[in-house]
């Protein structure tokens, strides 16, 4: 996927104009996060799980070479084949020659955020072979030449006519505006590219270390008809995916149902273990997992470790303020939301994702659903203090930090001028105690009135009353 | 030069400061996989196998699964033939599992009995199942040679027998029960939790996306 990421905040102010899409973001505040507070209801273990989640998580990444070397084992033990992908180009590759080795036309591909991360749908249709999504979200923006904006629910930013439009177009029908025909279209459409594939691409949410095996966890049942039918299996996936045992793997399936779409269980979880055995009738001749790195392993031993934790549930960005203003695309890349905010600058690089970890309220919504505790708003500020010490923050900026501090490093200066300041809001505020436009900050004014300050500062409340006491 | 797998381990190495695991914490690690020690599971599913059963039958219908309760597996041809002439079925694909083909099946009437893999254009499977999870109502099927995989995902209604003795509490509990069966992982598991859906068009749910439109499960006492 092209990087937009710079062009955040001009990408944002365009989304906040955009009818059409805040109307699409509605959905979102008013669905997931009620479906998941009334999941979470029902599980009084709730918080119980995430903890074990999140020290499970600590454990894995503390023997992360050693249980990957035991997923490799299980996996060429069963007659599947292990490729180690340290970048994009490398997975991008191994995929290409395990198509070109089938003779591969046309893939068929389950929902999968890593391929989005490596551009494969671009490297294959470079190289002559086309990629065909089947998730249903994914399948209408392959239609409208349009990437994911969320995670989980990656044609969030559409509404309904949308989709009746671009299926009118390409699949040349009456046009609908009837979801469950829409869906229908879509299932009889998909259903020839399902049987003529060669090979069919899937991610994995979780990769079993004991067993050798993967799983992948969907509600449309499209990554599993993308696996079974064509004749080469192969799946996508990163090293953080792994887990130790089928048991571990169960407590994050309970876990990733209720923190992504508040469902108790998702309708499909389908563990994929090797080949086909001698005697099947059906299932792929070949199974092969694409292990990638992508700058993972170097986040080992870092400020970043904890943010291997993330299992891809999409609560943070569910629960954002700022995503569910601005959408997934103004986040310019794969991974929007806080845990984009928090990933992407590792993948793409600080200079160019500046503006995420930026891009936040630190409300705190985040950390407080997340699964597994990614204490994500601590990682966004460290995020800032390396955009600040490499000198990518603007000028004005860095020169009203350093204001701040010369004052913030001389209480006694620091004091007087918060008194100053106060009272001079205070003023200006006039009776109705707010301000319209203020001078250099006229990013808050233009939008809304500040709120004026009371008249004294904090300090001058807090010494009055300790002394009332 | 190196390749990238000596890379991505030495990274992590670099990041863990440390080298390849050996001594106590190889030994612990090794212990986990052996013994494979469950999380916390939910209270809700530890129950008595009675009511074990009656919290399956409340989950799966929740998730939109349709349930046909039978005393014996016996009345199971009975009862497919049953459903087939209410829904004008021609036609029904069979797994050859031994439980299915051990019943007698001459008497279904206007429905043709076929025993094959699953084909586009199916309009109804029949599959065993290998377990039934209460916590939330969730059938778990394993590939085999007389349980081809597309049996359950290419039919528009997918029916599944499903005997009250082969439910359990939670998860781990079928895991458990995998184990026991002393052989490797099958090819494919599938946990399968109601029918299928999509919430991809303005987040409103709809049934019946890729896979089967109706999951009916046939729950026999015995």
């Amino acid at each position: 996927m092209q990087i937009n990421s710079p062009k955040f905040k001009e990408s944002s102010r365009i989304a906040l104009e955009d009818a059409n899409l805040q109307k699409a973001l509605g959905n979102l505040r008013d669905g997931f996060p009620v479906k998941r507070a009334n999941a979470v209801d029902r599980m009084p273990e709730f918080d119980k799980l995430r903890d074990e989640g999140r020290d499970l998580k600590d454990h894995i990444i503390a023997n992360l070479d050693f249980y990957l070397e035991q997923f490799e084992t299980n996996v060429t033990k069963n007659g599947g084949h292990v490729h180690w992908a340290r970048d994009s180009d490398d997975a991008n590759k191994a995929i290409l020659e395990i198509c070109r080795k089938s003779g591969a036309k046309t893939v068929t591909k389950g929902k999968s955020m890593v391929s989005e991360e490596i551009n494969l749908n671009d490297y294959l249709e470079e190289n002559g072979i086309q990629p065909v999504e089947t998730d249903l979200g994914e399948y209408i923006l392959q239609l409208r030449k349009d990437h994911p904006s969320h995670i989980i629910a990656p044609a969030i930013h559409l509404n309904l006519d949308d989709v009746s439009d671009i299926f009118h177009e390409k699949h040349g029908r009456p046009r609908t505006d009837d979801p469950a025909e829409l869906m229908q279209e879509a299932r009889e459409m998909l259903r020839k590219q399902f049987v003529a594939a060669d090979v069919g691409i899937t991610g994995a949410n979780f990769c079993v270390a004991e067993t050798g095996s993967t799983i992948i966890v969907t509600n449309e049942g499209n990554g599993d008809l993308t696996q079974t039918l064509p004749k080469v299996h192969v799946v996508i996936t990163t090293i953080d995916k792994i887990v130790p045992t089928l048991e571990d793997m169960s407590l994050f399936l309970r876990l990733l149902a209720r923190s992504a779409t508040g469902q108790e269980f998702t309708v499909y979880n389908t563990l994929s273990t090797g080949p086909r055995r001698e005697d099947d009738v059906d299932g792929p001749e070949e199974y092969h997992v694409v292990l990638l790195d992508n700058g993972r392993s170097e986040m080992i031993g870092t400020q970043f470790q904890e943010m291997l934790r993330c299992i891809r549930c999409s609560a943070c960005m569910n629960h954002c303020p700022v995503y569910g203003s601005v959408g997934g695309h103004a986040y310019g890349w794969v991974y929007p939301g806080p845990m984009g905010s928090v990933l992407t600058p590792k993948l793409i690089g600080i200079d160019k994702a500046g503006h995420l970890p930026n891009a936040s309220t630190f409300c705190g919504k985040c950390e407080s659903v997340c699964p597994v505790r990614i204490p994500l708003p601590k990682m966004m500020r460290h995020w800032r203090e390396r955009e600040f010490e490499k000198h990518l923050s603007p000028k004005g900026f860095r020169f009203g930090i350093c204001a701040w501090a010369f004052f913030a490093k001389r209480p006694a200066l620091y004091r007087w001028l918060a008194r100053a300041s106060s009272l001079t809001l205070k003023l200006i505020g006039g009776k109705k105690n707010r301000i319209r436009s203020l001078p250099l900050k006229n990013g808050w004014t233009l939008w809304r009135d500040l709120p004026a300050p009371q008249g004294r500062t904090f300090m001058d409340q807090w010494k009055k009353q300790q002394s009332s006491k | 030069m190196s390749t990238s797998r000596d890379q991505i381990f030495g990274n992590i190495r670099l990041g863990l400061k440390r080298g390849p695991l050996e001594g106590e914490a190889l030994e612990k690690v090794k212990h986990r996989l052996a013994y494979h020690p469950s999380s916390t599971t939910p209270a809700r599913s530890d129950l008595p196998q009675e009511q074990q059963v009656e919290l399956f039958k409340s989950m799966a219908t929740e998730a939109a699964a349709e349930l046909i309760e039978l005393d014996s597996s016996s009345q199971l041809p009975q009862a497919v033939a049953g459903f087939a002439k209410k829904e004008s079925l021609k036609q029904l694909v069979s797994a050859t599992a031994d439980e299915l083909m051990q019943l007698d099946w001459s008497e279904t009437g206007d429905c043709k009995l076929l025993h094959r893999e699953g084909k586009p254009g199916d309009i109804a499977s029949l599959t065993g199942s290998f377990a039934g999870i209460a916590e939330t109502g969730t059938l778990m099927l394993l590939s085999g040679p007389q349980s081809p995989t597309t049996l359950n995902f290419l039919a528009d209604i997918h029916m599944v027998l499903l005997h009250e003795s082969s439910i359990v509490g939670p998860y781990e509990a079928a895991w458990q029960k995998l184990r026991e069966q002393g052989d490797s992982m099958p090819r494919t598991v599938n946990m399968i939790t109601g029918p299928s859906r999509s919430a991809d068009i303005e987040q409103k749910l709809q049934m019946g996306a890729h896979g089967p439109k109706r999951l009916v499960i046939f729950l026999a006492k015995d």
